[in-house]
């Protein structure tokens, strides 16, 4: 059991820029996410800590060990891959015991380690098995038994879901949830599904374009987005976001839009006529039928799910979503009021994207 | 391809049409060897008496007889098995060690490399038969057989290396990177995980350079001229002599001469049958 710290990680591949200078403290034990969208230099962060890719400058410790010169084969981690990497010439059985093979473990404690994790994983059908006989949630589960059978330190899963149909991903992420639970190593885990990262981190690390945005507990990123590209990212439906000036006066504060629209806002730091972003997540704009109150905008498109309705109405000429639990009965082209919350209301800096 | 909705009739003929097209090829590519046997089996006096005949009204295995036992015949095939199987042997290692490289690492000069390697498929060999025989004489490698091998390999290597990389590249780095992880380090790997599944890449290589080695005329015939060191498609022209050309023992031992290309094929085909690295990644 160890954490792993990443110091100032810095890394280009020729003129192209990476990573920049990132930092992250992994408690052990921890389910730390990785998210941002392709490109933004979470997997190659991954694969440092695996090493499989170079540093260009910084530390990485894995427990109290510096690991930057260190062989992917001696820094006791596993990893996971999006394609499994199943060796195909290789059974079930093999393929998990490998890495204790390769560690000249003796023949019966390879057996039984193998089996007992076939067991935890339901793979002890079809350990003689090729991976070409199997399907992609059976891969996918060998894949995870062949990391699990070594116990390493750390557990490293490059998007490890995103081949599966949504079902057995939803299946699945709650198993490796469950397995990480139960064997307690520290584990990270790279992902572009927000999704997943809102459901199974202990906390998250959102990232772009090579620069960390912000790292905390799922709940904590979710409701306290510490910039507008956090704000967008994670959650869906996406937030909402309105441009305007901020206004105060000694009791309240607002923001006014372009067209004059009056956008109710928490108190904040902005000062008077800041361009800002006004931000405001579909389910805390409620929805008055009857336009009796709110702002003032109009039905576009209703998504019912059956659960909830996701209403897209046009406020001010940019097209808001709003969440309800209720069953409306709304027409397009309908006029409604929506009454945002303002207690959940996020102000973001125009400029710099930082929230104020 | 047949879709639904077609018509019972199209279809048939679709079908009909598919075996008549299949049936042309086969004769057209099977004809020339079905002429080689029936022709090594035709006694000579009925060569030229009995006109164009599918088969001749009798045979005999006397050409076959004289090609092994009266011939020189064995020493040149002795000799072609050496030649290719060593310049094939040789060509493969060398080829799946730059495969490799070429698939996996970055390295100053790759790319001029590279080319110079694609530069020298572009020479029409035969230009190159005057300076090589120039370069052998004064190294003593003409009239010698490692002469023919390393000429065969410097020629088959250039091609083998893009074929093994095409190879290589088909074979997910991802098992390479897991297996690192897993214990081993990059050799471990590469004989643990790559070297398996390059097997068929290898098989085919092999194959290719046998072949080519095997048939090979022009640089054997200018680089061999002592009888014993003869390699059989050489050899097969000495039955060509000033004043006749023995067709029945010339035929028969051509057939011989099939038999190891084929045996090595039905040898290494289940290599070549691809699908083994099927299951190694999603699908």
């Amino acid at each position: 059991m160890a954490g792993v710290t990443v110091r100032d990680v810095y890394k280009a591949y020729g003129s192209v820029r990476v990573l920049h200078g990132v930092s992250i403290d992994m408690e052990d034990g921890e389910f730390l996410v990785l998210v941002g969208p392709s490109g933004c230099g979470k997997s190659t962060l991954l694969r440092m800590i695996a090493g499989l890719e170079e540093i260009n400058s910084g530390d990485i410790l894995i427990g109290d060990r510096l690991v930057n010169d260190v062989a992917p084969k001696d820094r006791d981690i596993a990893m996971v891959f999006q394609s499994y990497a199943l060796y195909p010439h290789m059974s079930v059985a093999t393929n998990m015991g490998f890495s204790l093979e390769l560690r000249r473990k003796a023949r019966e404690m390879i057996t039984n380690t193998v089996a007992q994790a076939a067991g935890t994983l339901g793979l002890s059908e079809l350990l003689a098995r090729f991976p070409r006989e199997l399907s992609g949630g059976q891969r996918q589960r060998v894949a995870m038994g062949r990391a699990i059978v070594r116990e390493p330190k750390v557990f490293l899963f490059d998007e490890p879901l995103s081949n599966l149909d949504a079902k057995l991903r939803v299946q699945m992420r709650t198993e490796i949830k469950a397995l990480h639970q139960e064997m307690g190593s520290t584990a990270v885990y790279v992902t572009h599904d927000q999704v997943e990262a809102m459901t199974m981190a202990d906390r998250i690390v959102v990232m772009n374009e090579g620069i960390i945005q912000q790292i905390g507990q799922p709940l904590e990123v979710y409701d306290t987005p510490s910039n507008l590209f956090v704000a967008g990212f994670i959650g869906s439906p996406g937030m909402n976001f309105l441009e305007g000036e901020a206004r105060r006066n000694s009791d309240s504060a607002w923001v006014e839009m372009a067209d004059g629209t009056l956008l109710p806002a928490p108190p904040t730091s902005a000062e008077d006529s800041q361009p800002v972003v006004y931000g405001v997540r579909p389910e805390a704009l409620v929805i008055d039928e009857a336009a009796e109150s709110g702002l003032m905008a109009t039905v576009e498109v209703t998504e019912p799910t059956g659960l909830s309705t996701l209403v897209f109405s046009r406020l001010a000429d940019v097209s808001t979503c709003a969440f309800t639990m209720d069953r409306l009965q709304l027409q397009r082209g309908q006029p409604v009021g929506l009454v945002p919350d303002v207690a959940r209301v996020h102000l973001f800096d125009k400029a710099t994207g930082k929230r104020l | 391809m047949i879709t639904v909705g077609q018509s019972k009739h199209r279809r048939w003929a679709l079908t009909a049409g598919h075996g008549v097209g299949l049936a042309i090829f086969i004769i057209f590519a099977i004809f020339p060897l079905f002429w080689l046997v029936k022709i090594s089996l035709t006694p000579n006096n009925l060569l030229y008496s009995e006109g164009i005949t599918l088969w001749p009204s009798s045979i005999t295995w006397d050409n076959y007889k004289f090609a092994l036992l009266g011939s020189r015949f064995p020493r040149f095939f002795f000799n072609s098995v050496i030649v290719s199987l060593t310049s094939a042997g040789v060509v493969t290692l060398i080829a799946a060690a730059g495969g490799y490289a070429f698939s996996r690492f970055r390295f100053r000069g790759k790319v001029p490399i590279m080319f110079v390697m694609l530069l020298t498929q572009m020479v029409p060999l035969v230009m190159l038969i005057a300076p090589i025989f120039k370069l052998m004489v004064p190294l003593g490698l003409t009239n010698n057989l490692l002469g023919l091998i390393i000429v065969y390999t410097a020629f088959n290597v250039p091609f083998a290396t893009f074929l093994m990389q095409s190879f290589f590249d088909g074979i997910p780095k991802e098992l390479e990177e897991a297996a690192m992880i897993d214990g081993c380090t990059r050799l471990t790997a590469l004989r643990r995980i790559v070297f398996p599944l390059t097997l068929p890449g290898m098989g085919a290589t092999l194959g290719f350079v046998f072949t080519a080695a095997w048939s090979e005329l022009l640089f054997a015939l200018m680089l061999i001229n002592s009888d014993d060191k003869m390699t059989f498609p050489v050899g097969l022209l000495t039955f060509v002599t000033k004043f006749s050309v023995d067709f029945g023992q010339m035929m028969a031992a051509g057939v011989l001469a099939l038999i190891p290309a084929c045996m090595f094929f039905a040898f290494i085909q289940r290599y070549l049958i691809q699908g083994l690295t099927a299951g190694a990644i999603k699908g």
